[in-house]
């Protein structure tokens, strides 16, 4: 006897089974990573920097469905990647902006920034950083602000109202004055995140928390980070300042390292703001526009480095993160040409 | 720290606690087998009956067509119906010799016989080998015959057998090596013989101590290293297990002979010691047949030709069955058809209820692929550039170094079938290298 078969079976080729994770997983796992930063967000600066974030990140879903709609693919809302660059979007802005800003921010970085390229991807820069270049260019009165706004106590209200106290960010003090970071500022401060800033980026700590969280699920490698990190902590010691009476200053002098725990400190500063952390290990990271190899991640982890260090100690501005990942997001073709991995086999038949 | 391969590799579920304890039982032979005469790599045999003709178990009915190709014997006794072109499980048309089971069983003359392969010079046993149509049971079907012959100028010092098994769900080669150690074993020792290798090594995943048990004590005080390997796909692929073995690479585009070895699965050395040491061919092979759709999982011995359907049938399934495979889920193809018979070259039937959804997204370049390639080839670079319609780079990219073992496609979360678009790949490169090598010759006239 032969067993005849269901006309149901599938004929298609292998492999016939398959690993667990899948796009929408990996974007649903970076939106889960970002969820304690966004319930820090709303203790730092109040209800309102929540309703930025949730403005953005509708927006974003919202452009994604019009513009797939209007290029008559299929729509993929639900896989999670426009809400993760809404949200990515949101926690680079100040938490005072004005909510049609943030929406706007988003319709740029979704239609602009990556459906013009063709979509998930395709995209050469960071969606969610390209929308707040264009919002830095657009809207620079709204973003930049001579002092921060942060919240008195924490749960405290509006962050638009009078209850909250107006302050330099840590980045502004150390450019403009790094000897007299820590009588602002506590490092313990900068780590938890008691600081103002822009929405998201302001702690250390619950970012860290999901990055770890995304390292464990290897969604993001630690080498791009960690790179990214320490070069900046690493440059902004070696390169070389002048001073205010003309004198270029630097590591080789012996009054430098007069006192040296606070050069570690100065550096370990640079490294919790700014949006560093939020920068190396949620926007560098990002698979479309990151090299492909870990070799690959790790040379444009420096890279960034390099740029915001270069940024942050000789431009006008004073954080450079944005750009830094976007510079460098420009050149990953070169970068993956550089370090296409070695075939099985090619040193023994060298 | 158990020794494996470095370069990529991947985990999938192993699946194999079904039928890891189930012995190999004997497979009734059915009413009627359709052996097909291209079941190696190379050249179909040559049919040598016709219908009408009767024919004796064991008996050549297609004569290997050059040396790249291999005997085939039938594997009942019986009359021949007909001769019919028709599919292989590996989609290869060709010449099917359909025989009528008499049920008598009658062996050809000289069937079975006791031989003293210790006797037999290399020559001998390379004849016997190609006489036996022995070709490679991992899933290749290279004839064996070929691999005992290296040429002159590549001494081989190291004989590996391949126990690894690493394809989920298949448990056929753990169970012969539980239940025929000392018959693999003496086939190693022919093996070596032929080659004149000095050392013999076994590769078997940690994840099979009783066959490593088994194994062992077979090889016991014989000069024979049993080695028990990390678990990891595609371990079983011949340039990986080399490596994992003796640490050796082999180099792009070249052979196991390049670097000094020899490798054959383990049913191929049972395979080998019965057309060696028993003069019996290869007219039966045991397989898994397994899978959440299959009801009574089981390992078979079942004679060459047997339609998968009949062998279905005695395992029971389920009518929710979604893919039929032939081989592993990693690396076997998907039939719909239960005539298709079971070939030299099949190592299983699995029946699968729960299969991957066939949705596929844009590459979202996380690396995964390339990071788990064992051979470190840029499949996503590749499909773009297929997609794009254009392989033109194909020396570089390596297109047809890759073995398709699958771990780029297992792992890619915009669910991309990797594989399918380097065997795309494949096709086009050899059809654009041909059209060049046409352009060259038509230049110099």
């Amino acid at each position: 006897m032969i067993q005849q078969f269901p006309k149901t079976l599938i004929v298609g080729p292998g492999p016939h089974i398959s690993g667990a994770d899948s796009t929408s997983s990996i974007m649903w796992s970076v939106v889960i990573a970002l969820v304690p930063a966004f319930i820090f967000s709303m203790a730092n600066f109040g209800w309102y920097a929540g309703a930025v974030t949730i403005t953005a990140v509708v927006s974003a879903v919202a452009t994604e469905w019009a513009i797939q709609r209007m290029r008559k693919v299929s729509v993929t809302i639900t896989d999670g990647s426009a809400a993760v660059t809404g949200l990515l979007l949101a926690f680079t802005l100040p938490p005072g902006v004005p909510l049609y800003v943030a929406a706007l921010g988003s319709v740029f970085s979704i239609a602009v920034a990556k459906h013009a390229f063709g979509g998930l991807g395709m995209n050469i820069w960071n969606p969610a950083l390209a929308g707040r270049a264009f919002i830095s260019a657009a809207y620079s009165s709204a973003l930049f602000m001579p002092k921060w706004p942060v919240l008195s106590s924490i749960f405290s209200g509006d962050i638009r109202t009078l209850d909250a106290v107006t302050m330099a960010t840590p980045c502004a003090i150390l450019q403009s004055d790094p000897a007299a970071i820590f009588q602002h500022y506590r490092l313990w401060d900068l780590f938890i995140g008691r600081i103002p800033g822009s929405i998201g980026e302001t702690s250390a700590l619950a970012l860290l928390i999901g990055a770890a969280f995304l390292m464990v699920r290897k969604i993001i490698d630690w080498r791009l980070p960690v790179a990214y990190i320490l070069t900046v902590a690493l440059l902004v010691i070696l390169f070389p300042v002048r001073a205010a009476d003309g004198t270029i200053a630097g590591f080789w002098q012996a009054s430098f390292w007069a006192d040296p725990v606070f050069v570690l400190e100065r550096s370990l500063a640079h490294a919790l703001s700014g949006g560093l952390v939020m920068g190396a290990f949620f926007m560098a990271t990002d698979m479309v526009t990151s090299p492909i190899t870990k070799k690959g991640q790790a040379m444009f982890g420096a890279g960034c480095g390099v740029l915001v260090a270069v940024i942050r100690v000789y431009g006008g501005y004073p954080e450079g993160v944005c750009y830094s990942i976007l510079l460098m997001n420009t050149v990953v073709w070169a970068i993956d040409n550089m370090t296409k991995p070695k075939f099985f086999g090619e040193r023994a038949h060298a | 720290m158990r020794r494996t391969f470095k370069k990529g590799g991947v985990h999938p579920p192993d699946m194999k606690e079904r039928t890891r304890d189930v012995p190999i039982a004997e497979f009734p032979a059915p009413a009627l087998v359709m052996i097909p005469m291209a079941q190696h790599f190379g050249s179909p045999a040559l049919p040598v009956v016709g219908a009408g003709d009767k024919v004796a178990k064991g008996q050549l009915i297609g004569k290997a067509d050059g040396r790249m190709s291999a005997n085939v014997h039938s594997s009942v006794s019986g009359k021949v119906l007909r001769l019919e072109e028709k599919f292989t499980p590996q989609g290869r048309a060709c010449k099917t010799v359909v025989i009528e089971n008499d049920n008598s069983g009658i062996w050809a003359d000289e069937i079975p016989c006791g031989r003293d392969w210790r006797a037999m010079s290399p020559k001998e046993i390379v004849e016997a080998v190609a006489a036996g149509g022995v070709v490679g049971m991992g899933g290749a079907a290279f004839p064996a015959h070929v691999k005992l012959e290296p040429p002159h100028e590549k001494p081989i010092d190291t004989a590996i057998l391949n126990g690894v098994e690493c394809e989920p769900y298949l448990t056929i080669d753990h169970r012969l090596m539980v239940e025929r150690a000392a018959e693999i074993i003496t086939g190693l020792r022919i093996i070596a013989k032929a080659v004149a290798a000095k050392e013999m090594v076994v590769g078997i995943e940690s994840n099979k101590p009783e066959a490593l048990k088994a194994m062992n004590a077979a090889a016991a005080g014989g000069g024979i290293r049993v080695e028990a390997l990390d678990v990891k796909y595609p371990q079983g692929g011949e340039k990986q297990l080399i490596a994992a073995l003796t640490g050796r690479e082999v180099p792009p585009g070249k052979l196991p002979f390049d670097v000094g070895c020899v490798v054959h699965n383990v049913g191929t050395a049972w395979a080998i010691f019965n057309a060696v040491a028993k003069c019996v061919p290869l007219i039966e092979r045991p397989l898994t047949i397994s899978g959440d759709a299959i009801e009574r999982p089981a390992n078979l011995m079942v004679p060459i030709g047997t339609p998968v359907g009949a062998v279905i049938e005695h395992c029971g399934l389920d009518q929710k069955v979604k893919k039929i495979l032939s081989g592993g889920p990693m690396m076997g193809m998907a039939i719909a058809d239960p005539t298709i018979p079971v070939v030299k070259g099949m190592s299983g039937i699995l029946a699968l209820k729960k299969v991957p959804h066939d949705i596929s997204g844009p590459c979202i370049r996380c690396g995964r692929c390339i990071e788990v390639c064992p051979l470190g080839g840029i499949a996503s670079e590749m499909a773009r550039a297929i997609e794009a319609g254009a392989i033109v780079d194909y020396e570089h990219l390596h297109v047809f170094d890759c073995m398709e073992c699958g771990s780029c496609s297992f792992v890619c979360p915009a669910g991309r079938n990797l594989v399918q678009y380097v065997r795309q790949a494949k096709e086009e490169a050899s059809y654009r290298r041909e059209l060049h090598r046409k352009q060259q010759a038509k230049k110099q006239i």
